[in-house]
């Protein structure tokens, strides 16, 4: 298999990946984005760059994909929605994407637009994530489109997938991998996990599917108790541990504002060093890193699992 | 069955603030047999626009003519021409209870008569008596797959109409859409195949759906067998 993007050449290498998250808004200003981006190069291999993430109405991630790439160097991975675009427009976003020399797609169905900012807005969802896994693979592979009409110059790109281990019932979830993986994903992404054992029930289960495809698992360092709070409060169907968020919650306590960050840095740190050293042990080939706006703490956990830091 | 929920008063009120002679239409189709449009409901709302009119004052008190009426199917143009052929001269509106498909059938058959909803049609469902609730259950797809997905519709009861569900919305079998309210429709599907061996349609992978099949204005020619006329 030929590798078109550095994630894929990594996964392929065998080496065990990083992949951080970028997170453009309703703004026509990337400056931020882009800068926040930069102290991840030669950590992340990659960074996911959101797609009107739990749909609201922001700006462009295909935009926001390209600038990415071009001004901070770092490769990205240009998630695309099913909720907000038919067959034409994924066909077209997909052609710019490759002309604009982006290597990765996250397919991904999408929330539902009611669940978003501007929540009359009209649904799409023409195709679904393992659809769109299966057009963007038609166009790679055989140069055609979803209709079988040829492609002038095909684009040349690997695409990814999402999946929620906390999902239940599981097997449900995992038998919708498997369709993604015939549909051809090449690498999958986790939704957040914060334990081991949701770790080891993902990959019995995938075993039991025969499912091939690398995953990523997902996790998720929080800045500060209130993104903690809000994120255990707020994302149906994960938790963050019990322990963690009292932590957390005490280290907000703390009046001193540098103090309290680097409290914070410890408590993240501490935990999620274990948890990485222990999915390194697993069948994972990566971890994705979805601390958006957390820069200091991704570049320090990855260098220190790395044996660097 | 179509489901469909009477307008608020003050809607149809507005609607017909210009008419004073005027059929209240009911239809013991769908509409008569969910008690929302049959004869007792036309009749019922007849009274109340006569009533809320007058409290009004729009219309000169002797001009007002509001009388109810019943057909069987509304949405049957042979049947509304040959029960109301006889009195629609009588009025200038017709203020119909049935289904959208009935209201433009009674226009169709009778060019010349301004005809309105009193109702809103909601979508194709199941009732349920004990609990009073109806629940949509089919979109008309014109491509039905039931038969693959154990006997739950995906297109009308998932909230992204999805063929490869479930989705990320998912928790513990509850959709996103609605606050976890609703059943996630992928999830009844899979339960159902699990329940009768036959996980195997649940891994099928569906492809992209041909939309032209389900693209308005849909019309099925010359396919009607029988003569109609509610016999
Ligand atoms: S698949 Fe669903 S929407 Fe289509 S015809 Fe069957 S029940 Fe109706
Ligand atoms: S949660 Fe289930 S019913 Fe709701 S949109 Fe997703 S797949 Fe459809």
């Amino acid at each position: 298999m030929e590798a078109y993007s550095n994630l894929m050449q990594e996964i392929l290498n065998g080496k065990f990946v990083f992949t951080g998250e970028l997170e453009p808004e309703k703004t026509t200003d990337l400056n931020e984005l882009v800068e926040g981006a930069k102290p991840l190069v030669g950590y992340a291999v990659a960074c996911n760059v959101t797609d009107n993430p739990q749909s609201m109405a922001y700006m462009s991630s295909l935009v926001a994909s390209y600038l990415v790439q071009r001004d901070a160097g770092m490769e990205t991975i240009y998630q695309l929605r099913c909720s907000d675009r038919n067959r034409l427009a994924l066909t077209a976003d997909v052609l710019g994407a490759a002309a604009l020399g982006l290597k990765n797609i996250l397919a991904l169905t999408g929330d539902h637009v009611s669940l978003g900012d501007n929540p009359g807005a009209k649904a799409v969802y023409d195709l679904d994530a393992v659809l769109l896994t299966y057009m963007i693979r038609k166009m790679v592979d055989e140069g055609v489109d979803l209709a079988g009409k040829p492609i002038h110059e095909p684009p040349k790109l690997h695409v990814g997938v999402a999946v929620n281990p906390n999902a239940d019932p599981l097997e449900a979830e995992i038998i919708k991998l498997k369709r993604k993986e015939v549909a051809g994903a090449e690498f999958v992404q986790t939704q957040v996990v914060y334990e081991m054992e949701k770790v080891d029930s993902l990959f019995e289960i995938y075993n039991q599917y025969g499912i091939k495809v690398p995953v990523l698992i997902g996790i998720f360092p929080m800045k500060n108790y209130g993104v903690a709070d809000y994120f255990d409060k707020n994302i149906p169907g994960v938790s963050v541990p019990k322990e963690l968020l009292e932590i957390l919650k005490m280290a907000s306590e703390i009046t001193d504002k540098k103090e309290r960050k680097e409290k914070y840095l410890e408590i993240n740190l501490e935990y999620f060093e274990n948890f990485v050293r222990d999915i390194m042990k697993s069948e994972a080939k990566g971890v994705h890193v979805m601390a958006v706006g957390y820069e200091q703490m991704v570049r320090e956990l990855i260098a220190r699992v790395r044996g660097e830091g | 069955m179509i489901v469909v929920e009477q307008k608020p008063l003050e809607d149809i009120l507005d609607m017909v603030k210009d008419c004073d002679r005027m059929l209240v239409l009911g239809c013991d189709g769908c509409s008569g047999i969910y008690q929302v449009g049959g004869e007792k409901q036309a009749e019922m709302l007849s009274s109340m626009l006569r009533m809320g009119k007058k409290t009004k004052g729009e219309n000169k008190e002797g001009d007002l003519k509001i009388e109810a009426s019943t057909v069987l199917r509304q949405c049957d143009k042979e049947i509304v021409r040959e029960a109301l052929e006889g009195s629609i001269g009588g009025y200038d509106a017709v203020l119909s209870m049935a289904c959208g498909a009935g209201v433009q059938t009674v226009a169709e058959v009778f060019p010349e008569k301004l005809v309105h909803p009193a109702v809103n049609t909601k979508f194709i469902g199941m009732q349920d008596r004990e609990m009073g609730d109806l629940h949509e259950r089919c979109r008309a797809c014109g491509d039905c797959i039931l038969a693959e997905t154990g006997g739950v519709c995906p297109i009308a009861r998932c909230a992204k109409s999805l063929l490869n569900g479930p989705c990320g919305g998912q928790v513990e079998g509850k959709c996103e859409v609605g606050g976890y309210e609703h059943d996630c429709a992928w999830i009844l599907i899979y339960n159902k195949l699990k329940e009768f061996e036959r996980l195997d349609q649940f891994l099928k992978l569906r492809l992209m759906r041909d939309n032209r099949i389900s693209e308005s204005p849909r019309d099925l020619k010359g396919s009607i067998k029988y003569s109609g006329g509610g016999d």
